[in-house]
């Protein structure tokens, strides 16, 4: 298990190969991967059941990412649990490579292929519904953008999770308050989320999405028996790097070289320090 | 709605049909739902997934005998669909089942990402399909979704012709691992010949009846209308007509197409579909692409406003019946119609 500490240095590592992989490969949702790193993190080396020795266990923990553009971070953390070498990541977005934009199946780890909106809710309804028919008690969980919340499917969704009082089902949301356009509330304001889960049934807390422990607290078990979890995970788009933290331009975009040596030194500079403390 | 609906047969057809010792059959969506619940009686993994379809779907007696086998999820066909790849990836062998117009427009996106493109293995169930509303009108018809499906990688589309062709099909998509469409309209079919000289098998041609004059290829409920066109051509012709059913549009025959093609004095397709997209083209693609050149028709919907009426009345206006289908041929001829 790792200590908190010890996991603050890893999410620094995951937003430095995050931003690697984005140069190399000159493609990359940047902005979106580094909000909900942290999110990861805690997902993959705290709360899911699964591993590379268990991934064809029918029991295992299941994670489906419905913001599938933000693949960069899913990819970044697989790799470090095992899934796969990190420098397959070489290929990301080549020609034959099947570490494309949004994450498929042929990539060991991936539990669906995702990329349009909306759709990763309904499939972890079903599958928290599989667990249940089973009673294999395994947790089914996604992560979803806030953007993504104007998909009418993800309130299809929200009504099926609370009529089968899925409480091995927990959605989280990664509320960074930008997409492609510009601020979520003026392009269709979802605001007040919290008021608008609730009376769906759902059960509901609200965190800093890049504390790690908050984090650790609101996945490690469902919030309430008989409702589905959601977790509405305030972050911060760019996060860790100063000159992208909370600017829509990085929704996509990949640094210049100059930035691009900002960014790692600034990274760097915070794993010096971070390695400190977590020693 | 209480009207009796028109029959889909002529008495002319009618007696065609009693000639070549037809018997009437049940419709397909039945025979699918009594399939299904003696497959899941045995097999508890089997799950019907609905969208407040489940008497549409003639799944009432599933849900009393299984109800732990049975996902009710509302009138929200963008779920039924993504529930559905999500049971399937833990292994559920499920049966998603919802009126086709609903199923293959409205959750197009699920079908095609969440069930095709991930391969979890969902039985995707077209129920009441083409124009079975009939007077309903074209919200409640299908008739784009052999086009939209063709177009989808990795999803095979089953679209039986009777009771046989349902059964068959019912039990070869249970026992599948990748993603299936099942079509099946409402009203009551003919049983065809040819169970037992030849049998279903998915991706294969049936040949119903042999001849190298014309040959009729239709898929789904038309099948039974070429069937009677070709004996019809015969007793009032002296045509010998080829009759091809064709269960599935994906995996296709293309040996019996191009058979049939080079065989044959001329070709015409049916479908309840319409005609952009449809077992027409990918038919015509096939003998084109093989450098066939034949006398072709295709009959199906045409691209305009769908004229109103019973699936009856549709059938008969865009010539899917036993005197359209002959008409056809033999104008393709150049010969005078005596039907």
């Amino acid at each position: 298990m790792f200590s908190d500490a010890q996991l603050a240095l890893k999410s620094l590592h995951y937003r430095r190969s995050v931003i690697r992989w984005i140069k190399h490969a000159g493609a990359g949702h940047t902005g979106g991967s580094l909000s909900c790193l942290d999110i990861l993190n805690v997902l993959y080396n705290r709360i899911l059941r699964v591993s590379p020795a268990t991934f064809t266990d029918p029991k295992r923990d299941r994670y489906i990412q419905s913001k599938g553009h933000s693949v960069e971070a899913l990819f970044v953390v697989l790799a470090d649990r095992g899934f796969f070498p990190e420098s397959d990541l070489e290929t990301l977005c080549a020609y034959q490579s099947h570490y494309v934009g949004h994450p498929t199946r042929h990539v060991a780890g991936v539990e669906q292929n995702t990329g349009a909106l909306g759709h990763g809710l309904p499939i972890a309804v079903g599958t928290a519904l599989a667990s249940k028919m089973d009673d294999a008690g395994f947790r089914a969980f996604t992560l979803l953008g806030d953007g993504e919340l104007a998909e009418g499917s993800n309130w299809e969704a929200a009504l099926a999770g609370a009529h089968y009082q899925l409480d091995n089902l927990t959605a989280i949301i990664d509320c960074n308050t930008l997409q492609i356009t510009g601020r979520t509330r003026d392009v269709l304001n979802h605001e007040p989320l919290a008021e608008k889960w609730s009376p769906f049934g759902w059960a509901v807390r609200t965190v800093d999405g890049h504390d790690l422990a908050a984090l650790t607290a609101a996945l490690e078990r469902p919030l309430e028996t008989g409702k589905p979890s959601v977790i509405i995970a305030r972050t911060t788009k760019g996060k860790g790097i100063s000159f992208m933290e909370d600017v829509g331009k990085w929704h996509h975009g990949v640094p210049s070289d100059q930035e691009y040596t900002q960014a790692l030194a600034e990274l760097d500079a915070a794993i010096a320090q971070q390695a400190k403390g977590a020693a | 709605m209480s009207a009796p609906a028109p029959s889909m047969y002529s008495a002319a057809a009618k007696a065609r049909a009693a000639e070549l010792g037809l018997v009437m059959g049940r419709a397909n969506l039945e025979a699918f739902a009594d399939t299904l619940l003696a497959l899941a009686k045995t097999d508890r993994q089997i799950v019907a997934v609905t969208s407040d379809s489940r008497g549409s779907g003639k799944l009432g007696p599933f849900g009393q005998a299984l109800p732990k086998q049975i996902v009710e999820v509302g009138i929200a066909e963008q779920n039924l669909v993504g529930i559905a790849a999500g049971l399937a990836s833990c292994g559920k062998k499920v049966f998603a089942v919802s009126p086709a117009c609903f199923l293959t427009a409205r959750s197009l996106e699920q079908v095609k990402n969440d069930v095709a493109y991930s391969d979890n293995p969902v039985r995707l169930v077209g129920i009441s399909a083409g124009v079975s509303y009939g007077a309903l009108g074209t919200t409640h018809h299908s008739l784009h979704d052999f086009a939209a499906l063709r177009a989808i990688n990795n999803l095979t589309i089953v679209v039986p012709a009777d009771n046989y062709e349902t059964r068959e099909a019912v039990k070869a998509a249970a026992a599948s691992d990748h993603p299936i469409y099942l079509r099946f309209g409402k009203a009551a079919v003919y049983t065809l010949p040819g169970a037992d000289t030849q049998p279903f098998s998915l991706g294969r041609a049936r040949v119903l009846r042999e001849g190298n004059d014309v040959a009729f290829i239709g898929t789904g409920e038309t099948v039974i209308h070429c069937l009677l066109a070709a004996a019809e051509l015969e007793a009032t012709a002296g045509l010998q007509c080829r009759v091809i059913s064709l269960p599935a549009l994906k995996p296709f025959d293309a040996a019996a197409v191009l058979a049939a093609a080079r065989e044959c004095r001329a070709v015409v397709t049916a479908e309840e579909h319409l005609v952009a997209g449809g077992l027409g083209e990918a038919v015509a693609g096939v003998i084109a692409q093989a450098g066939i050149g034949t006398r072709f028709t295709i009959v199906g919907i045409p691209d305009e406003y769908t004229v109103t009426g019973s699936q009856a009345d549709i059938f008969r206006h865009y010539g899917l019946t036993m005197e359209g289908l002959g008409r056809t041929a033999l104008a393709l001829l150049n010969l005078r119609s005596q039907i």
